[in-house]
């Protein structure tokens, strides 16, 4: 199986928190980028479908990572190389240029390169939290989709089971290949993630896998390609305008009971929430 | 001229009270709407919005209709969509965020997820959202003709019926979207639970790791003395103490309810994303300096087991 990954880098997700907002724009130049946690979890599951779960140094497939930014935007891509993809697309754009409408119309002109046999992402990014890439992108290649994907069972590598988290509980479908799936943090459960090429009693560590050192190095001669957003998409235009960015309203600051019944007392009289 | 179209949620028959966000969302920018009651049992259904003031009920019920899947769903959305709308509004449940975006790329419509406000300024709509798990707002515009937004459920008090009957209209089915015949819906497992909605609950008792296997022991008398619906932290859900629907934060649902206890909860951002809006927060945590107490309007340092039971005591005294 052939599988596309996109990420997105965002500014550290942990101190969120600090992103300041200054004459009605955003600054979050105080933060570190990261990788957006959905996508390394949708970079795991991507190199589940594609390894014998006992041997995760030989894949059985491909994974093609790509991103959109300028140059530096291909650290991104290095971590992900160095955790087990096979190479690397960085499609040349400014941050601000793009929306996730040209983002997905972009990723449907390399899907046609491409072929993959499944698009696996984030459900969203943490910066924007939009949540809305993995659906365009479906809807414009004309494929089935399954987001917020709790878990993945490949079937034959021909179709696959999803289980996706919905509000009250678990849809489960069956999407014939090639197809288009958003992932959720669950996806990267020990068991969350079933290929067909891992033996069944096989159980995961918790979580995303870590490079070692000597991957790290050896992903530094694994092919990283460049490609120009205008190749891509002859109408780069975005759709959504933003015209500024607030801080939310800061909450009253609380105050520390000393006992139960005091909490009570507060809850009935003062907030009037009894 | 504005013309608003809703985009109704069934389950089990009926329209989910979640639509009633979408409709608050119409009113506030007090256009005409109509609203799209599509689903197995739409026929039926479309009687629970009859009396919002809808200048029409779109009715689409047919068999095909399944899951949701989202597949079966877009191409008649999306051809009612261009029949004279330039605005399609859902709620941003999993179904909205699910069948919003595919329905807006449908038609070339820009798409707006997950707001908390719109203005009107002029003949724009300037819709208001959070982003950075809630530490900023967005104000944004869309350029395209039509115009697709999903709104928090949390942040659109659910509208109240206003009278009156709206007229039905039967839609029919739109041309097939192929990709549907390559998605095969299995099922939907859900738990079933004496508990109201996490979106619909005024109260709320969430809590966190520190639980463990009593979870359900500890909560579930505080959740139904109080009428509450039970949720729970994403360390919670992972470990298995409690189900990940209950889940609130970024992965999980996004509650603002008139009172929210956090029990042995830290506050993680992702965490604090999903409950921040709440009237009033009261946390309880063995930990004095855990992060969530930066955000509760009360906070008690104490361990929780002990708490619980002694609030129950006094919560029966008071009331």
């Amino acid at each position: 199986m052939k599988i596309l990954v996109p990420l997105k880098r965002v500014s550290d997700p942990d101190n969120a928190n600090k992103v300041k907002v200054t004459g009605g724009k955003l600054d979050a130049s105080g933060l570190e980028w990261k990788p957006n946690p959905f996508d390394e979890y949708a970079v795991e599951a991507a190199l589940r479908l594609t390894e014998n779960g006992t041997n995760t140094k030989a894949r059985v497939g491909e994974v093609v990572v790509v991103t959109f930014g300028p140059k530096e935007a291909e650290t991104t891509l290095r971590a992900a190389l160095a955790t087990g993809a096979d190479k690397a697309i960085r499609i040349d754009a400014l941050d601000d240029a793009l929306d996730g409408d040209v983002v997905a119309r972009a990723l449907k002109a390399l899907v046609d390169k491409e072929k993959p046999d499944l698009v696996l992402l984030g459900k969203q990014a943490v910066d924007g939290d939009s949540n809305q890439v993995g659906q365009l992108l479906a809807e414009y290649l004309g494929w089935p989709q399954a987001t917020f994907a709790a878990s993945i069972k490949s079937n034959a590598d021909k179709a696959l089971i999803v289980s996706r988290e919905v509000d009250g509980g678990a849809l489960n479908l069956k999407l014939t290949l090639p197809a288009v799936v958003s992932v959720d943090l669950r996806i990267v459960a020990p068991k969350s993630v079933t290929s067909i090429h891992t033996p069944a009693t096989h159980t995961y560590p918790d979580g995303v896998r870590f490079a070692a050192l000597m991957a790290i190095m050896a992903a530094k001669k694994k092919p990283m390609t460049e490609v120009k957003l205008a190749d891509l998409v002859t109408d780069a235009a975005t759709k959504i305008k933003y015209t500024g960015f607030e801080l939310p309203p800061s909450r009253k600051a609380g105050i520390k009971v000393k006992t139960v019944a005091e909490l009570v007392e507060k809850l009935k009289n003062e907030a009037k929430a009894l | 001229m504005t013309n608003i179209l809703i985009i109704a949620e069934l389950a089990e028959g009926k329209v989910k009270k979640s639509t009633h966000s979408a409709i608050t969302f119409a009113r506030s920018v007090g256009a005409p709407f109509s609203i799209l009651v599509i689903g197995q049992g739409a026929k039926g259904a479309a009687a629970d919005v009859a009396a919002f003031g809808a200048a029409k009920l779109l009715v689409c019920d047919d068999a095909y209709l399944v899951g949701p899947v989202c597949e079966r769903f877009a191409p008649t959305v999306a051809e009612v969509a261009k029949k004279g709308f330039d605005v399609v509004v859902v709620t941003a449940s999993s179904f909205g965020k699910d069948v919003a975006p595919r329905v807006a790329a449908r038609i070339g419509a820009g798409y707006v997820p997950d707001i908390s406000s719109v203005k009107v300024d002029g003949d724009k709509l300037v819709f208001r959202r959070p982003v950075f798990a809630g530490n900023a707002y967005a104000n944004c515009e869309l350029t395209t003709a039509i115009k697709v937004v999903s709104v928090r459920q949390s942040e659109f008090t659910p509208a109240e019926p206003s009278g009156g009957a709206s007229p039905t209209e039967d839609v029919a089915l739109a041309a097939k979207d192929p990709a549907a015949d390559r998605v095969e819906f299995i099922g939907l497992e859900t738990a079933k639970s004496e508990r109201p909605d996490l979106g619909e609950a005024k109260v709320i008792v969430s809590g966190g790791r520190a639980l463990k296997e009593k979870f359900a022991e500890v909560l579930d008398p505080l959740a139904a003395l109080l009428g509450a619906a039970v949720g729970a932290s994403r360390a919670a859900c992972d470990a298995g103490y409690a189900p990940p629907e209950l889940q609130v934060g970024q992965t999980g649902r996004v509650v603002a309810p008139r009172l929210y206890f956090a029990i042995g909860i830290s506050g993680a951002i992702q965490h604090l994303a999903g409950m921040k809006g709440s009237k009033t927060i009261v946390a309880i945590n063995k930990d004095a300096d855990a992060p969530i107490f930066q955000v509760a309007d009360y906070g008690l340092v104490a361990d929780l087991f002990v708490a619980v039971p002694e609030l129950i005591t006094e919560l029966k005294k008071a009331t």
